[in-house]
């Protein structure tokens, strides 16, 4: 098979879960429940390998797809929809595959009422995510956006018995269309300079433009994926929506859909805006915001005592570092960048699996009503405590995970570029969420500590959360499984020597977009030599990456047992008072939420135009 | 008065905005979401606009030398008014669940999610 | 925040956005100018396309893509409300009683209209490709022109005619056909959504190709899409009571 005729199938990857999705639609009603989940599971793998072969082929050939055959030849110019594959978009549709499988074998005895409309919507979930993921026009961006949004809406309702869950999707639903309508006046902004969706095309024609315009272009466009991706002040959704939803579903959204948000920013920045006089501002306003999230996250996290709520900070934290490396804009960074996307997405899903397991066995996810009752015996759930324990170390860095690896690359090459802070800054970051999550494992199966009754406890617990199904004793192997199986995939990234080196080319070839352009407009798929090899593990890294789980372990430490600590340093601690500040920030309510989105659009405007 | 009509597009979408922001009913505040999204079928539709152009169709009055309104920003508009219809359907479904739990759709009644 | 916080505060976002948008809008072309790049090209193509129609053109044929991604979110929507507004097994479905009163004339205008409404909205499809409508706008008014009957107080004539399961077939047929019509333009014409169909002569019935097909799928999903959704929202406010009480729970149990 050429790459080209690879690249015209690149459609049925969103056909395929379409396809799928029909078929539970119209027999659904009549398919015992095994057999509605085979269908969704094979439909999900077959896509999955498909996805492989198209990875494996775009390792030597860009893959573009001109639907109905409308390729832009001479004079006609460009009037049809064009996908593109390269191994950073099928990457990620591996990725969303891999998780959609272990969610899907999660979730074997949810649901039992109606189960075909959970699996129908997961498809949909993923026809979305893929088609935003080979998307190379704007408003197909858009429409993938939106099909990715509307089945996770749903999703997160799902339980509708609960009401938190209801509330969480409204504000999700909500704040997530909102953005996505910002980006499509951008694309009418951005059509009306220009008569062109396609983002080939744009890429030539934006350096044209005047200031202004690519300035309002430029923000409004990426606003929507910037909601998408929980940056600050666009997060707030995130966390309601994360601390609701199924667990099975929080997988896909805390692993993949985030991230494909953060892609799409970076996807329309590379291809259409970089080479514009717009490139500095961006820069900018990647890395601020960056911080800020990174940061922000972080200090929430700990702030939490809903083990879901918990993790759902400490991906927002994880975006914020994201983001500060997708500023960078080095091919290294980038494949650091992807090696630690790879790995994250694959340690979240099991800690979100766990805190699945931990809420079916024990009908709480929160810190200190588990730690009152001190039902959990870390004993009877050894299992579960460990796959909790290690992916929680995972997450600070522990090697031979991937996260660490991944950090270590990234924080290298930002220094060469001249970022020296990147290091610190990423050790302090991942050592409070991680220090985080181990306090609360610490709590929850070893029964450390005290019922606290300050700042921490005034959050909000996870008593309300109902039981998603009845387990019993004994946790399942259908839920322990895909946690361990995912927590397997957290060590290949870490383990496989060449995965390096082939992050770095991806992150190559995606910074390249005079390659991009030719390939889209004139069929010039191929790649131009790069030799370039990454190293894995280094003796730097590896002791950067201990250091980061020695930070993560004092946190854990300093926050199980801070009513040991001298008088002056627990009474003084000057950051109580902001801490209360944000605290009351998150308040729950769309109207504020909605308000935050205005502000943070004109923030990001000021900040890119400066 | 030559960009007038953009500028009603866009007021459109943020008065959609400001209503979500200062809604005390949940119905109210998906109905403020679609009025955002109505403002831009104003700026796509304005955006394509050609004075003295025709609708887009060939036939006895319009022939290839016909000066027409640009139909690629009507086909964006006629997807978007369906992608608006799933949402709005989707969110209010979402809200009458919450009005049957809660027995309330202002947003500042339901504080569940604080923190 | 409390409400006066929230107001200054979206003062201050506003004013934010308002200086931003303000800034770019003299650099907009001019309302009504006459460069649009992309208006010429799609028209070129459309008229090669024997499509008459320049707006299904783009919709079905140029960017047909696009039509296949927002019928998709409108049918995961539709799966969406199904999933969202089941019946619960706390709650109970109730026979629902004539109530109120309804206009003499009212039903009669709704008897006449019923049938001309679907009857206009089958031709809006058929005529997509070369009139104004298409698919949606056909399939929204066959849809609509079904829920007259409500208006008219009919609403158990509406359940009888409406069988639900029914629609969820056609509903899931005409996303099939227009995936068949896709994959079938893959094997024929060596790429997806091709247009492989003869594409006759401008402004013919049976012109344009695949057009027609694809807008009657369109139509067929659309009107039973709609249906499905009115039907979630009718049940909702109609049928189902709120909590029953548990000795009903029981009954039904032992049954």
């Amino acid at each position: 098979m050429t790459a080209a005729t690879a690249g015209q199938l690149l459609p049925l990857l969103i056909l395929l879960p379409v396809t799928g999705a029909t078929l539970l639609l119209g027999l659904g009603r009549y398919l015992p429940h095994g057999l509605a989940w085979g269908i969704a599971i094979v439909t999900v793998c077959l896509n999955g390998g498909a996805a492989a072969v198209g990875f494996s082929m775009a390792g030597h050939a860009r893959l573009v797809g001109w639907l109905g055959g409308w390729r832009p030849d001479g004079a006609a110019g460009v009037v049809g929809i064009a996908l593109v594959g390269d191994r950073v978009s099928l990457g990620l549709i591996l990725v969303a595959a891999g998780l959609i499988v272990a969610a899907l074998i999660f979730s074997w005895r949810y649901f039992t009422t109606q189960p075909h409309h959970f699996h129908a919507l997961m498809l949909f979930f993923l026809a979305g995510m893929v088609g935003f993921a080979l998307a190379g026009d704007i408003f197909t961006m858009f429409v993938f956006f939106e099909l990715m949004g509307v089945a996770a809406y749903a999703l997160t309702g799902m339980k509708v018995e609960d009401p938190s869950a209801l509330q969480g999707a409204i504000n999700f639903g909500i704040v997530n269309s909102l953005g996505a309508y910002l980006t499509l006046v951008g694309v009418a902004v951005i059509y009306a300079h220009t008569g062109a969706l396609n983002l080939a095309q744009l890429s030539q024609i934006l350096p044209q433009q005047g200031k202004a315009t690519l300035v309002v272009g430029f923000v409004l466009l990426i606003a929507g994926y910037l909601v998408k991706a929980a940056i600050v002040p666009f997060h707030f959704w995130l966390d309601d929506a994360h601390a609701v939803a199924p667990t099975p579903v929080c997988v896909l959204f805390s692993g993949v859909m985030v991230e494909l948000g953060l892609y799409g920013a970076a996807r329309v920045y590379r291809i259409g805006f970089s080479s514009t006089e717009l490139a500095a501002g961006a820069h900018q306003l990647f890395l601020i915001m960056g911080l800020v999230t990174a940061g922000l996250g972080a200090l929430m996290c700990l702030l939490q005592r809903n083990l879901k709520r918990l993790l759902a900070y400490s991906t927002i934290a994880h975006l914020g570092i994201f983001l500060t490396v997708l500023a960078s804009g080095t091919a290294d960074a980038y494949g650091g960048l992807i090696v630690y996307l790879i790995a994250h997405a694959a340690l979240k899903g099991a800690l979100f699996l766990s805190a699945g397991m931990i809420l079916n066995r024990f009908r709480s996810v929160d810190e200190f009503t588990l730690l009152k009752r001190r039902t959990v015996e870390s004993g009877r759930d050894r299992a579960l405590a460990i796959t909790f324990a290690i992916a929680a170390l995972g997450l600070a860095g522990v090697p031979p995970i991937g996260v660490g690896l991944g950090k270590a690359l990234a924080e290298t090459a930002m220094t060469e570029q001249g970022a020296s802070w990147a290091p610190y800054f990423m050790i302090i970051i991942s050592a409070l969420t991680a220090g985080a999550v181990l306090r609360s494992g610490a709590r929850i199966f070893l029964g450390i500590g005290a019922v606290r009754d300050d700042i921490e406890a005034e959050a909000m617990s996870g008593d309300e959360e109902l039981l998603e199904i009845e387990v019993g004793d004994r946790v399942p192997m259908t839920m322990l499984a895909p946690a361990l199986g995912l927590l397997a995939c957290s060590f290949a990234a870490g383990l496989l020597g060449r995965l390096p080196t082939v992050a770095t080319r991806m992150a190559a070839q995606f910074l390249d977009i005079q390659g991009y352009v030719d390939a889209v407009l004139h069929g010039a798929t191929g790649y131009r030599p790069e030799p370039e090899t990454a190293p894995s593990w280094a003796l730097g890294s590896v002791l950067t990456a201990l250091l980061s789980v020695l930070a993560a372990g004092v946190v854990c430490v300093l926050s199980l047992y801070r009513d040991r600590l001298p008088a002056p340093v627990r009474r003084g601690a000057p950051l109580l008072a902001p801490a209360r500040v944000l605290h009351r920030l998150h308040s729950g309510r769309i109207g504020d939420y909605a308000v935050w989105l205005l502000i943070g659009i004109g923030g990001a405007a000021a900040l890119v135009a400066v | 008065m030559s960009y007038y009509p953009y500028a009603v597009g866009l007021a459109i979408v943020l008065l959609g905005i400001i209503g979500i922001a200062r809604s005390r009913d949940l119905v109210h505040a998906v109905v403020c979401l679609s009025i955002s999204q109505s403002g831009t079928y104003v700026l796509l539709l304005a955006v394509g606009f050609d004075r003295g152009g025709v609708a887009p169709i060939f036939g006895s009055t319009v022939s290839r030398s016909t000066r027409v309104v640009d139909p690629v920003v009507q086909a964006l508009t006629l997807t978007d008014i369906v992608v608006s219809a799933a949402v709005t359907s989707m969110l209010l479904a979402v809200v009458l669940q919450i009005a049957k739990r809660r027995d309330t759709v202002d947003p500042d009644q339901l504080r569940s999610l604080e923190g | 925040m409390t409400p006066r916080v929230r107001l200054v505060m979206l003062l201050v976002g506003l004013a934010g956005v308002v200086v931003m948008l303000a800034t770019a809008l003299p650099e907009l072309p001019g309302f009504g100018g006459h460069t649009h790049p992309y208006r010429d090209r799609a028209m070129t193509a459309a008229y090669h396309q024997s499509t008459a129609n320049a707006v299904a053109s783009v919709n079905f044929d140029q960017r047909a893509f696009d039509t296949f991604g927002e019928e998709t979110i409108l049918i995961a929507s539709v799966m969406g409300v199904a999933a969202l507004v089941r019946r619960l097994p706390e709650e109970q479905r109730r026979e629902r009683r004539q109530r109120g009163h309804v206009l003499e004339s009212t039903r009669w205008a709704a008897t006449v209209f019923l049938p001309l409404t679907v009857l206009l909205g089958a031709d809006v499809v058929t005529h997509g490709a070369i009139t104004p409508g298409g698919g949606f706008q056909g399939g929204a008014i066959a849809a609509t022109g079904i829920h007259l009957l409500y208006l008219g107080g009919r609403y158990r004539l509406l359940e009888r005619l409406r069988p639900l399961a029914l629609f969820e077939v056609t509903e899931a047929a005409g996303l099939a056909g227009f995936l068949a019509v896709a994959v079938t333009g893959l094997a024929v014409a060596g790429s997806v959504l091709a247009n492989f169909l003869p594409r006759g002569q401008l402004t013919q019935l049976l012109s344009a190709g695949t057009v027609p097909a694809l807008n009657f799928a369109v139509g067929v999903a659309v009107a039973s899409s709609i249906i499905l959704l009115i039907a979630g929202f009718l049940e909702q406010a109609l049928a189902i009571t709120g909590h029953r009480s548990d000795s009903q729970a029981d009954d039904e149990a032992a049954s």
